[in-house]
């Protein structure tokens, strides 16, 4: 068991299973930097997951599932930006619904579609090896082009005075709403991406297949403090959490594979617990404009 | 009231309009699912028991859900504390001696599913009380958990050999049915009218319900009048929990009479669904639980012209369009 644990087949595993953490995480800091509390992301999730499985399944090209699964995101962040800044509603009960709402719709889609209740076809999917796949280096490329564009640029300064002082920044001619809409449609796509490597790299589409991974890197986002490169580093924590659980099961420890699938789950708990009250979150987080 | 009476509408025509457009997009007519939707719930003396079936649950996790909300809190949780509750009432309904007396037994059994959802939910409480970690992750989280947990707990000793639910449970502790032709529905419908009354009473007339309420719209006010924030929303979560765990009186006890994995599933979000159309007012509650119940059951009958989770769907919308609605109409109205 500690032999794979330190293997370099375990490591990779790891970086596999982080991505889709990753992405969402990075998408996750960037609308909660601009004020907009994204419970939505295991909806965006679970949108790209399905659209890239049909993407792929039509074309049997990953990079037109990546795509598809791009879209998807983008769509359900629309969706969710539309009721949460034009109609200002309760963002925790319309990032709730979202869930629902994607849930729903691609098991739906899913019955329509492919004609079953629990999974699709095989598609085209990525191999075991993650580092061999380009789409692997694009998602880690990512990370240091968010952070540079919230740290550095005027636009990330916009968007981080916004979810700190919207009153402020729109006295100096920032429009927040747009501002916000561009943060949750760029969520949208990270998540989106995030559920299409999900997808992708498990050959199909199974239903509720996001598992609760949008919370987890919801999570992320807090434990990093709502900095991008912090919340990455994070959610390769979950990774290992989920690469862990997923070779203890198989390992034959004697540990009932139940109780070993809950660990992700508590450590996130464990993780909220214990940095919430450390960290500031943007100042005018979860307060529609 | 008219406020609220304009939310609900609109929401609802909203949903329709959505569920429409997803039925004429799978190439069906809306009328002839709304309608056959109709026929076989309302119109069908069977069918009518089963919404009633339905609905029971819908009422506890709705009342379970909007009690939160008028903390202040978000318990999505729900579905968790309804597994630990329906499986602790199972549990005991089976291992009573059979010979006990039904005036003793179901409250024995009801209650331990009470405790044991409000158990659940006061750890999120807890958590939100002493660490400040907001109680919606650690909600979702714990229906995941509490799923993995009860499996485990009955297959490793609860469970039939080579099966996912528990033993049948002793006679006397069984929910006489209502007996509407043969439905699911059951005396617990009164029980969970009479939760619905409660919940009510609790709120509105006793001063911890005063109490609760007052933390919910402000938190500061309350707590600069003495009122102890951090032990409120502990109670309030698990007594969230507890109306949430009492399902299983109409699933375990009034049903199949056994606990059985996947039994009930999704009423937990539904009640969320329940909670914000019934405005988080026991009345509307029951309302709402009555409308989603006959979607629910209704769904279901219509299967050959539409996927049933269709209803899943126009479940989420309808949240949607509350959330949207009830904020446009408190941002038109307070200027």
């Amino acid at each position: 068991m500690m032999e794979t644990l330190f293997s370099v087949a375990f490591l990779i595993q790891m970086l596999r299973i982080t991505v889709p953490y990753m992405l969402a995480a990075l998408g996750g800091s960037i609308s909660e930097r601009s004020g907009v509390i994204n419970i939505a992301l295991e909806g965006k999730l679970l949108a790209g997951a399905f659209c890239a499985t049909l993407g792929a399944y039509y074309t049997d090209s990953v990079f037109v599932g990546a795509a598809a699964g791009i879209g998807g995101g983008v769509v359900v962040g629309a969706l969710y930006a539309l009721v949460v800044i034009r109609f200002r509603a309760d963002q925790i009960v319309a990032g709730v619904a979202i869930n629902l709402l994607a849930l729903g719709l691609t098991r739906f889609l899913l019955k329509r579609a492919f004609d079953s209740t629990a999974n699709s076809p095989p598609i085209e999917s990525l191999t075991a090896n993650a580092l061999a796949e380009p789409l692997f280096w694009i998602a880690c490329a990512l990370v240091p082009v968010v952070h540079v564009t919230l740290m550095h640029t005027p636009f990330g300064l916009r968007l981080r005075a916004v979810g700190d002082h919207p009153e402020a920044a729109a006295t100096v001619g920032v429009a927040v709403a747009r501002v916000r809409w561009i943060a949750v449609l760029i969520a949208g796509a990270l998540a989106g991406l995030g559920g299409a490597w999900l997808a992708l790299s498990s050959g199909g589409f199974v239903a509720e297949m996001s598992g609760g991974r949008g919370y987890v890197a919801l999570a992320a986002v807090i434990m990093g403090k709502w900095r991008p490169v912090a919340a990455t580093l994070a959610c390769l924590l979950f990774g290992f959490a989920e690469a862990f659980q997923l070779n203890l099961q198989t390992s034959g420890a004697g540990l009932p594979s139940e109780l070993v699938q809950m660990l992700p789950y508590v450590l996130t708990m464990v993780v909220l617990a214990g940095f919430i009250g450390r960290s500031r979150a943007p100042g005018a987080l979860g307060k529609p404009y | 009231m008219k406020r609220e009476a304009y939310i609900i509408v609109v929401s609802l025509l909203v949903a329709m309009a959505a569920g429409s457009l997803l039925i004429l997009a799978i190439g069906q007519s809306p009328a002839q699912v709304y309608g056959t939707l109709l026929a076989r719930t309302w119109g069908d003396s069977y069918g009518f028991g089963q919404v009633l079936f339905k609905t029971t649950p819908l009422i506890f996790t709705g009342l379970a859900v909007a009690l939160a909300f008028r903390v202040g809190l978000f318990n999505i949780g729900a579905e968790g504390q309804m597994i630990v509750g329906a499986f602790a009432t199972g549990l005991v309904g089976t291992w009573l001696p059979g010979g006990t007396p039904w005036v003793i037994a179901i409250p024995l059994a009801i209650a331990a599913g009470v405790i044991a959802g409000g158990a659940l939910g006061a750890i999120p409480g807890y958590l939100r009380a002493r660490f400040g970690a907001h109680e919606v992750i650690n909600t979702i989280m714990l229906n995941f958990i509490a799923g993995a947990l009860v499996l485990w707990a009955g297959r490793s000793w609860f469970f039939v050999e080579e099966s996912t639910h528990t033993a049948t449970v002793i006679d006397s502790v069984r929910i006489p049915s209502l007996g509407i032709s043969g439905s699911a529905a059951n005396l617990s419908f009164f029980l969970a009218l009479l939760a619905a009354a409660g919940v009510w009473y609790f709120l509105e007339r006793t001063r911890r319900g005063y109490e609760w309420r007052a933390v919910g719209e402000n938190p500061r006010a309350a707590e600069a009048a003495g009122i102890r924030i951090g032990r409120s929303i502990i109670w309030a979560m698990a007594a969230s929990g507890a109306l949430a765990g009492a399902v299983g009186a109409n699933f375990v006890l009034g049903y199949k009479h056994y606990f059985e994995d996947g039994i009930g599933r999704g009423v937990g979000f539904m009640g969320i669904a329940v909670a914000l159309l019934g405005r988080n007012h026991p009345v509307g509650i029951v309302l709402a639980a009555l409308l989603f119940g006959t979607l629910s059951h209704g769904g279901f009958e219509v299967s050959e012209l539409v996927p049933k989770e269709l209803v899943d769907v126009l479940q989420a919308v309808i949240i949607l369009a509350v959330a949207a609605t009830s904020a446009e109409v408190r941002r038109l109205t307070t200027r």
